[in-house]
């Protein structure tokens, strides 16, 4: 996460979940996107690690949930971008179910008074 | 699957480093291109975009271990630096590796011993199925030909079991007559190991048809080989057996060499014959116990169940015979190691020295260690810059690890070399020459295996410890004064501790070393009821010669008169087997006035020899009451005997012997005793007193004579003399002439082993020990170079500089040796088991000790020393 202002928003597990999600939003994307993409959709709220964004893509591609391939941008420079697989699609269903039920965990410990 | 694709990108390396790279690169190209676009200057969008991305360089390092998670190719990397790292400091490798090397190498020699005389198998198919049957009594492991027989037909529990029983013969064909060792079996035995032969046959149950009616003899390879010259033409030729003719009928093959793991016989008799070579028959008697039994279990039963078996089986035969087969017992061992007689002792023995090689093994890892810490300590400055820039402790981790194993494998390798060859040697060794004793100590598979574990396991324990080091460095102290973090406790940290103990666990060798040394010393010089030296041994094989037990007699008596006339000579005797030289029987002994001779009423078991008049003087034994026999003894004289002091207290308590009377064995004769000697050693150095008899040779009927001749003459010119007198006798009687303290080498050998081994285990230790202190001291010095020059220029004296250079590696070489000494004093329990008579407590050998670590730490600290004084100030001073 950014170091110095925002309070410290552990994205760890959690960076998959989102990487996947953007990408099954916007089809075919590189990793600067990706960027853009959470940080715009969590209205400046996050802010991913570029040092940690491209370890786990590389992470995922190796786990089968995405793969890349070398394209042009639209400003005309090389990048690689990456794409949800079908085994992604399911990864995905099942990362989303289970940050759900822990939002519902703490929530419910939350509202214990 | 993802698997696959990880393997594939360790191959196509290159490309997907410079693919990540790339990829990198677009990111903070795209996000200047952004920047630019938002209105930035080009070089402000540069700086913003850098850093905004990070490091670069550990983001790729990252991604990279992303991919290469097998981490083979990390690995490669690691070991190319360690091993470029090592080349930079050879000191500390050669030193570590020469550690290592005499620590695995101890080690896999004592493994790769213990491996051949304890885990390794008879060279026959079915040696897992083989098992030995001896008597219940521990140390007693032979049987009678007829309980043999019984056990044999009445049991269930095996398919077949054989007998076999080791002697000496001689073969001639036509000429001279050599003396060979041989084995005589029981028709079936060869079957039952499902040998074949190599050339011709073997002999099977159904040519044995009576006492003496197969005369035929198998030729080991070895034989074959050297004394016929491998000819195949061999095969139905006669050869004479002690003057008996017998018919080669077939030759073993190679590897084959019998029952017996470490004495390989040269030839086999069918046991029917056995008459013919020892001259008497002991098949008849049942209590005449000269055979091993080996038998193979029946498929599916185990030891416990046919242990049973035979028993029930000698449960009948003490109903049937009582007196005979009294306490008759059955219990099954692992065959091959002469019935257990040397397996106890080699065993115990051996894992003695096992615990001992650890100890030195633990010893040379405690020196890796120190070692280690003290690069690890040197290179903090390193480290800290390594990991200010981005490198992970968990990566230095893995190097310094990978250094450490490194060193260990280049250790173990060498070590094992060495091994390998020592234990190559000690396989071609014959320790004794009238014995053909093979100890086959081929390093094999496990051997090895071994090897790399020890290897291994001492390369890593070590190389952790620098770890804890490495974890605790606090970066801007350590790149500031690139010292070393604090110690453990207090003022000695743990490269202290391991030092002190490698010191303890030499001064402990050495005191072991030492012990064993004084033990063997005393032993040799203990009473053995004779006086070898000055003394020759003449062995005339009479059965050799044709001589039966009847003939012998007039023949003796010749040898002694035409011995004792020889210029001089000043005694002279004959007894049947001198002691100590790895023979005599034993019997059980009655009080007067038994009628039931059955073994549990005999008062002792006591040995027995034959003498004739005038032994007592040629040995130097001291009669201490009585007379020794005369040539007026004969067969037809009321029976005399000579005993012991030993056997004379047993049976008679503190009233006179002379006069007495007791009986033996069969209890069919009464003998009176005529005279009591002095005590001494009959079956080996380290016995405790037993009882032992003696018989006038004109009473006993017993062929095997070894001539004692004592005289002033040198042994050159004594032998010379008596070889002419003996060939003038009968010119085909074999004779072996030694003097008697080379016969006592066969008794000494186990002690001298032990000495080896220990004085072997002692000196590595102290090399250890010198390597260590070496270490320490050179390193204390080396760093304290500086300081020391200061104290120097600012006037200190010699001695000042030299306690403050060596004060605390001399400090722990102090501390360490006590703890070893106390160590050793305390271990006085298990050094006592190993070498008869090995008391620490014996002040020889404490200051012997002092001496050795003293001279350890002189030798190893004479060079640190040297520089510290030879300390330059203003040199110093002005470098770094």
């Amino acid at each position: 996460m950014a170091k110095s202002d925002s309070p410290k928003n552990d994205l760890q597990g959690n960076l998959d979940l989102l990487v996947l999600k953007t990408l099954s939003n916007t089809g075919s994307l590189h990793g600067y996107g990706i960027v853009l993409h959470i940080q715009r959709a969590s209205d400046e709220l996050l802010r991913v690690e570029e040092g940690s964004l491209y370890p786990a893509l590389h992470r995922m591609e190796q786990n089968g949930w995405i793969v890349s391939e070398w394209a042009m941008t639209d400003t005309n420079r090389r990048a690689k971008y990456y794409k949800l697989t079908a085994a992604g699609r399911r990864q995905l269903e099942k990362a989303e179910e289970s940050f759900d039920q822990l939002v519902k965990a703490v929530r419910a410990v939350l509202r214990f008074a | 699957m993802a698997i696959f694709s990880r393997i594939a990108n360790l191959f196509r390396r290159t490309q997907v480093d410079r693919e990540i790279e790339a990829e990198l690169q677009a990111h903070i190209a795209l996000r200047i291109d952004d920047n630019i676009a938002a209105g930035m200057s080009p070089a402000e969008a540069r700086r913003d975009a850098l850093l905004r991305f990070g490091n670069r360089t550990t983001t790729k390092e990252r991604v990279t271990a992303a991919d290469a998670t097998l981490t083979i190719e990390s690995m490669a990397r690691n070991v190319r630096y360690a091993f470029r790292q090592l080349r930079r400091s050879p000191g500390f490798a050669l030193t570590a590796i020469l550690t290592l090397a005499l620590g695995i190498g101890a080690n896999v020699v004592v493994f790769g011993v213990l491996n051949a005389i304890i885990l390794r198998p008879l060279n026959v198919s079915n040696a897992d199925r083989l098992v030995q049957l001896v008597q219940k009594q521990v140390g007693f492991n032979n049987q009678s030909y007829p309980d043999y027989i019984d056990f044999k037909t009445r049991n269930t529990a095996f398919t077949d079991l054989a007998a076999y029983r080791l002697g000496f013969a001689g073969m001639s064909s036509g000429g001279a007559a050599q003396k060979y060792m041989d084995y005589e079996v029981s028709g079936n035995y060869f079957d039952i190991l499902g040998v074949q032969p190599a050339l011709g046959r073997f002999f099977h149950q159904t040519d044995e048809r009576g006492p003496n009616s197969a005369p035929y003899v198998v030729l080991s390879d070895n034989l074959w080989r050297t004394r016929f010259n491998a000819d195949p033409r061999v095969i139905g030729t006669t050869v004479d057996l002690n003057k008996h003719p017998f018919t080669i009928i077939g030759v073993a093959q190679k590897n084959f060499n019998g029952t017996e793991l470490f004495v390989w016989p040269e030839f086999w008799i069918p046991i029917v014959n056995e008459e013919q070579i020892e001259g008497y028959s002991f098949l008849v008697k049942r209590f005449n116990h000269g055979l091993y039994v080996i038998g193979s279990l029946k498929p599916g039963v185990t030891p416990q169940q046919a242990t049973e078996n035979l028993n029930a089986v000698a449960h009948q035969m003490t109903h049937e015979h009582p007196t005979e087969d009294d306490s008759l017992g059955a219990r099954l061992i692992k065959p091959g190691l002469m019935g257990d007689v040397f397996g106890a002792a080699a065993r115990s023995f051996l894992t003695a020295i096992m615990v001992l090689a650890m100890l030195v093994l633990v010893a040379a890892c405690a020196n890796l260690a120190g070692i280690c810490a003290a690069r690890a300590a040197d290179r903090t400055r390193e480290l800290a810059i390594r990991l200010s820039i981005g490198s992970t402790r968990g990566h230095i981790l893995r190097q310094l690890l990978t250094e450490a194993v490194l060193v260990a494998l280049a250790g173990g390798a060498a070590g094992t070399i060495v091994a390998v060859a020592m234990l190559g040697a000690l396989s071609r060794w014959q320790p004794i020459a009238q014995y053909p004793i093979h100890v086959t100590v081929v390093a094999d598979a496990r051997v090895y295996g071994i090897a790399i574990v020890l290897s291994l396991a001492s390369g890593i324990l070590p190389g952790l410890l620098p770890a804890r080091q490495v974890w605790r460095t606090d970066m801007m102290q350590a790149m500031r004064s690139g010292a070393a973090a604090p110690g453990l406790m207090g003022r000695f940290s743990l490269r202290d501790l391991l030092l002190a103990v490698q010191i303890a666990l030499c001064a402990l060798l050495v005191t072991a070393s030492l012990v064993s040394l004084r033990g063997m010393e005393r032993s040799l010089h203990a009473p053995m009821g004779f006086s070898p030296q000055g003394a020759m041994l003449a062995e005339a094989d009479m059965q050799m010669a044709g001589y039966s037990d009847k003939d012998a007699l007039p023949v003796q008596r010749r040898l002694i008169e035409e011995a004792a006339r020889v210029a001089g000579v000043t005694a002279v005797g004959t007894i049947d087997q001198a002691p100590l030289t790895g023979g005599g029987s034993s019997t059980p002994v009655y009080r007067d006035g038994t009628t039931d001779f059955r073994n549990s009423n005999s008062v002792a078991e006591s040995k027995y020899f034959s003498i004739s008049p005038g032994y007592l003087q040629a040995a130097d034994t001291h009669l201490l009451s009585g007379h020794d026999f005369t040539w007026a003894d004969s067969p037809t004289t009321p029976k005399v005997a000579i005993v012991n002091q030993f056997f004379a207290h047993t049976l008679f308590g503190d009233t006179a012997a002379v006069g007495q009377h007791f009986f033996i064995g069969g209890g069919s004769v009464r003998y009176q005793v005529v005279g009591v000697i002095e005590d001494g050693k009959y079956d080996s150095l380290t016995e405790d007193p037993q009882p032992a008899l003696f018989f006038p040779v004109a009473q006993s009927n017993e062929a095997n004579t070894t001539l004692v001749v004592r005289s002033q003459l040198p042994p050159a010119d004594l032998a010379s003399a008596l070889n002419r007198v003996l060939t003038g006798i009968d010119s085909s009687l074999p004779f072996t002439l030694r003097p008697w303290t080379d016969e006592l080498a066969l008794v000494l050998f186990p002690a001298r082993i032990a000495t080896v081994a220990l004085g072997v285990m002692g000196l590595l230790a102290a090399m250890l020990a010198v390597t260590g202190v070496f270490g320490m001291a050179a390193y204390s010095v080396s760093k304290h170079l500086r300081e020391l020059g200061i104290r120097v220029a600012l006037g200190a004296r010699r001695m000042q500089v030299m306690r403050s250079a060596l004060g605390r590696p001399i400090v722990l070489l102090l501390s360490g040796s006590v703890a070893g000494l106390l160590g050793g004093v305390l271990l006085s329990r298990l050094l006592a088991y190993l070498v008869y008579q090995a008391t620490p407590r014996d002040p020889l050998v404490l200051l012997g000790a002092l001496a050795a670590m003293t001279l350890v730490g002189l030798i190893a600290t004479w060079i640190p020393a040297s520089r510290a004084l030879a300390v330059n100030p203003a040199q110093l001073l002005r470098e770094e």
